[in-house]
């Protein structure tokens, strides 16, 4: 037996008994049903995972829920709602930068979490905040593109 | 059912092989493929006059994609041929992944109903726009029995069928209830091109709304009420069985709520995929290896090596090769590709219910109505009681042209009441993938006062096809194999060329992007760079003059040329490299430029493709598939290796299976040529350029002539000889 876990998710409070090793990435998935927050390696190599906590992006594959009680988590779902998200996934479509999609969610959450801290991000600010995202359909020219239109709000 | 389900316009609802394989493979057509046919699920006031078309009387243009999303923009490029000839109103335009049926949705290259070798707008492109044509005049026809005119003096635009001379309009949505009573006129008239009002503009795609803001549904976001979740384990060692599980540890892992032993694998069912995986991780498990567990790499590469060195199948001869090989100076060279996995983003997964008279699946495939057909024997069920739910695909990349996902998930969710979703952890994804096969070639060819004069190449690697699709494994030779081998675009008089079929022991081998020009385009147009070296030419000047009869060809390569600065001066240990590919029914020529540093690391620096497709149909989709395929054949070049030990793959994740991230990614320009010839395939074509423009980038930067894959870094150290 287990007290239920409270998180406060896109605003939201959510209640749910899962053990307190579960990461994060699972509670969400397979509990709450939010599946845009992507499973793609377990070991926080990929980023398809991505999740903001207070406003910071974390690998939610390799985050245990009992660390993140009492914290502001925003997923996908709710990400264009802040706006760095909305910018992002606005300059996204423009540069049609998305091709399968699946490691997406992933690169316009740690973007979104770029643009909110950098609001002028230089290529190396990109490459620091991006590196960890891997895109196997080769989407980075794009996602660069996407990311300065983002921050300047012009199309190239 | 689950907020998944519902349906908003443009929402998706739930619920190569290149020119050599085009002009090889002449299985008899069924008749019946892509005939136009009733859809099974047409209802009245419907106008469903093919498979795929559906127009509802508030005019809800319904669109059925006959071959599946995994990241091409396919959805976009079908719906556009389809709307084209149509005249369909784009804005209330919606898609639907099509069931599993053969007949009514078979790719016409293939037969089966199967996406993938960059097939999908060549093998689609006539009968999509037939059925958008056939559709269109009928509902033509019933608007002008309405009016009483001439079928011939109506127009149609947008939706509309208007009558000019009367001023009179009738929307599709209206006439969609009588339009279903026309008979399809016989030999409808297609546009002509320069008519075309959607195919050749930059369409936004149909798909990608909903992938930035988490609605898209893949396979592994089915949610079925009720359902467990699932992962697995398989024998580490290829073909190995399970021998003693012991689950006591793992059955006090809250949330385990069953563990299931079958004999060649176990899964652990749980609450979620959490306490399914720790379940696992708990399991101890005796695996009976078998005998493969001797196998590994060196005695896979010594056995090809043997394999290569024996005469093969003769694939194509012209000339008098005794003689082209008999006159002036001779170069021998053999390449080397090793097997690689294909690390879909989305991990190997298939959600499914089994009771004892039915099974419905869940998942993104890349072969619906084979998954359906395998689904069913494993069920032990007749083909009709098996449902197939396809969905938007995190990746394909040829991994998903094998069942094997789904019969393993058939076959656990058999042993479980109510639904079950299997997911693979990314460790079991990689272990047992269906690799891309090693190969060789060997090639010796002579030149003669600057020009080849006699070319004899062979491949020895596995025949995919001969497993895969066995009518069309004729005489021995795999002509997805020999694809880009028997085409070489250069003028040569003597060309001989072998296949030998060398299967690796126990490792399973598939398609993979790119799949066998990726292994020829590398060899041929390597050794070209090294025969240009010998005739004292530079690489493009050099192929240049093989091209005379070649103008699709010459243009393409003198354009990238231009593009990407060619001859003009670069600092030390920086090159330019060179690929002109035959491939996939385009024309493409690539430019690679990158510096080895000291150490022998590599830095891309710069690639420019320039893309003779024929019509593109969406031009921005199609740049963007080759600045992909580029980055996917890079990544390969630079890091893709899968090894074996003891029987088991060596590598598990991204760790230790690299992938090319955004810091390491070059600057890429995509050039696209106007043309009105038929299209060519795009999907593959990057892959396929991006490993030997890079090779020779290096070649040029260091003049060490690498002959196999991946990259070894410890070859290009500065201060070592070349």
């Amino acid at each position: 037996m287990h007290m239920a876990t409270v998180l406060t998710i896109n605003g939201e409070t959510k209640s749910f008994d899962a053990p307190p090793d579960m990461p994060l990435l699972w509670v969400l998935r397979d509990i709450l049903g939010m599946t845009g927050t992507k499973f793609g390696c377990g070991i926080a190599q990929c980023g398809a995972c991505t999740v903001h906590v207070d406003g910071k992006a974390v690998r939610s594959c390799v985050l245990p829920v009992s660390a993140v009680e009492n914290r502001t988590i925003t997923t996908i779902e709710h990400v264009g709602s802040t706006p760095a998200g909305a910018k992002v996934q606005k300059a996204w479509l423009e540069a049609e930068v998305v091709q399968c999609g699946y490691c997406q969610s992933g690169q316009i959450m740690s973007a979104a979490a770029l643009l909110a801290a950098t609001p002028n991000p230089d290529d190396s600010d990109i490459d620091a905040a991006m590196a960890g995202n891997i895109c196997r359909c080769g989407t980075y020219v794009r996602i660069r593109e996407a990311i300065k239109q983002a921050a300047t709000g012009r199309q190239s | 059912m689950n907020a998944h389900n519902s349906i908003s316009r443009r929402t998706l609802l739930t619920g190569g092989l290149a020119t050599g394989f085009l002009l090889a493979f002449h299985l008899p057509l069924r008749a019946a493929v892509n005939e136009p046919v009733q859809p099974p699920d047409a209802t009245d006031g419907k106008f469903a006059p093919n498979a795929f078309i559906r127009i509802d009387p508030e005019g809800a243009t319904t669109l059925v994609m006959p071959q599946v999303e995994m990241g091409q923009g396919i959805y976009t490029a079908i719906s556009m041929i389809l709307a084209e000839e149509l005249d369909a109103d784009w804005s209330k335009v919606q898609l639907l992944h099509a069931p599993a049926n053969e007949k009514l949705y078979g790719n016409p290259i293939f037969i089966i109903q199967a996406t993938g070798g960059s097939t999908s707008v060549r093998a689609f492109w006539k009968p999509l726009r037939e059925a958008g044509a056939s559709a269109r005049a009928m509902l033509v026809q019933a608007a002008a029995a309405q009016w009483n005119v001439d079928p011939a003096s109506c127009t149609t635009s947008k939706g509309e069928v208007t009558h000019k001379a009367s001023g009179r309009t009738l929307s599709y949505g209206a006439l969609a209830a009588a339009a279903s009573g026309q008979t399809p006129p016989k030999d409808v008239p297609l546009k002509d091109p320069k008519d075309f009002v959607y195919i050749g503009q930059p369409f936004k795609r149909l798909d990608t709304p909903e992938k930035v803001n988490g609605k898209a549904v893949y396979g592994i976001d089915a949610i079925v009420p009720n359902m467990k979740f699932a992962t697995l384990a398989q024998c580490p060692v290829f073909g190995g069985k399970v021998g003693k599980v012991d689950d006591r540890a793992a059955k006090k892992i809250p949330g385990v709520r069953k563990i299931v032993v079958l004999d060649d694998l176990v899964a652990v069912v749980g609450d979620h995929m959490w306490a399914a995986k720790k379940g696992l991780d708990a399991l101890d498990i005796a695996w009976n290896e078998g005998p493969n567990a001797k196998i590994n790499s060196k005695a896979i590469w010594d056995d090809l090596r043997a394999a290569s060195a024996k005469d093969g199948v003769v694939a194509k001869s012209t000339g008098d090769i005794a003689k082209g090989l008999a006159s002036g100076e001779k170069l021998e060279a053999s390449f080397e590709l090793p097997f690689l996995a294909h690390a879909t983003m989305e991990p190997l997964n298939a959600t499914v219910h089994c009771t004892p008279d039915s099974c419905e699946i869940w998942t993104g495939t890349q072969i619906m109505a084979r998954v359906q057909s395998e689904a069913a024997k494993a069920a032990g069920l007749p083909v009709e009681k098996v449902t197939v739910n396809n969905h938007l695909l995190g990746g394909g990349f040829g991994r998903k042209l094998e069942p094997d996902m789904v019969v393993a998930a058939v076959r656990i969710a058999k042993e479980v009441d109510g639904p079950v979703k299997v997911v693979w952890t990314r460790e079991e994804d990689i272990q047992h993938d269906i690799y891309r096969p090693v190969y060789r070639d060997t090639i010796a060819a002579t030149l003669s006062a600057g020009k080849i004069v006699g070319w004899k190449y062979k491949i020895a690697g596995a025949a995919i096809i001969a497993r895969w699709l066995p009518p069309a494994f004729q005489k021995g030779i795999d002509i997805d194999a020999i694809d880009s081998a028997t085409d070489v675009p250069y003028d040569i008089p003597n060309v001989h060329v072998e296949y030998v079929r060398a299967e690796p022991p126990a490792i399973p081998t598939g398609f993979w992007r790119g799949v066998g020009p990726n292994n020829n385009v590398f060899a041929v147009e390597c050794f070209i760079d090294e025969l240009a070296r010998k005739a004292g030419k530079d690489p493009v000047e050099f192929r240049r003059g093989m091209l005379a009869n070649q103008p699709r060809f010459l243009s393409v390569l003198n354009l990238a040329a231009e593009k990407a600065n060619w001859g003009q001066p670069l600092p030390a240990r920086v090159g330019r490299g060179v690929c002109l590919q035959p491939s996939f029914g385009s024309f493409i020529a690539t430019v690679v430029e990158a510096e080895v540093d000291e150490q022998g690391e590599i830095n891309l620096r710069r690639a420019t493709s320039v893309v003779d497709t024929g019509i593109a149909v969406n031009p921005d989709t199609i740049v963007a598939q080759v600045e992909g395929g580029l980055i996917f054949g890079l990544t390969a070049a630079l890091y893709g290796e899968i090894t074996i030990d003891k029987g088991r793959v060596q590598q598990s994740n991204f760790n230790d299976y690299r992938m090319l991230r955004i810091n390491q990614t070059p600057k890429i320009e995509v050039h696209v040529v106007r043309s009105g010839e038929a299209p060519g395939g795009i999907g593959e074509t990057g892959t396929t350029a991006g490993p030997p423009a890079l090779r020779n980038a290096i070649y040029a930067a260091t003049g060490v002539a690498l002959r196999r894959l991946p990259i070894d870094r410890k070859l290009l150290a500065a201060g070592r000889k070349a």
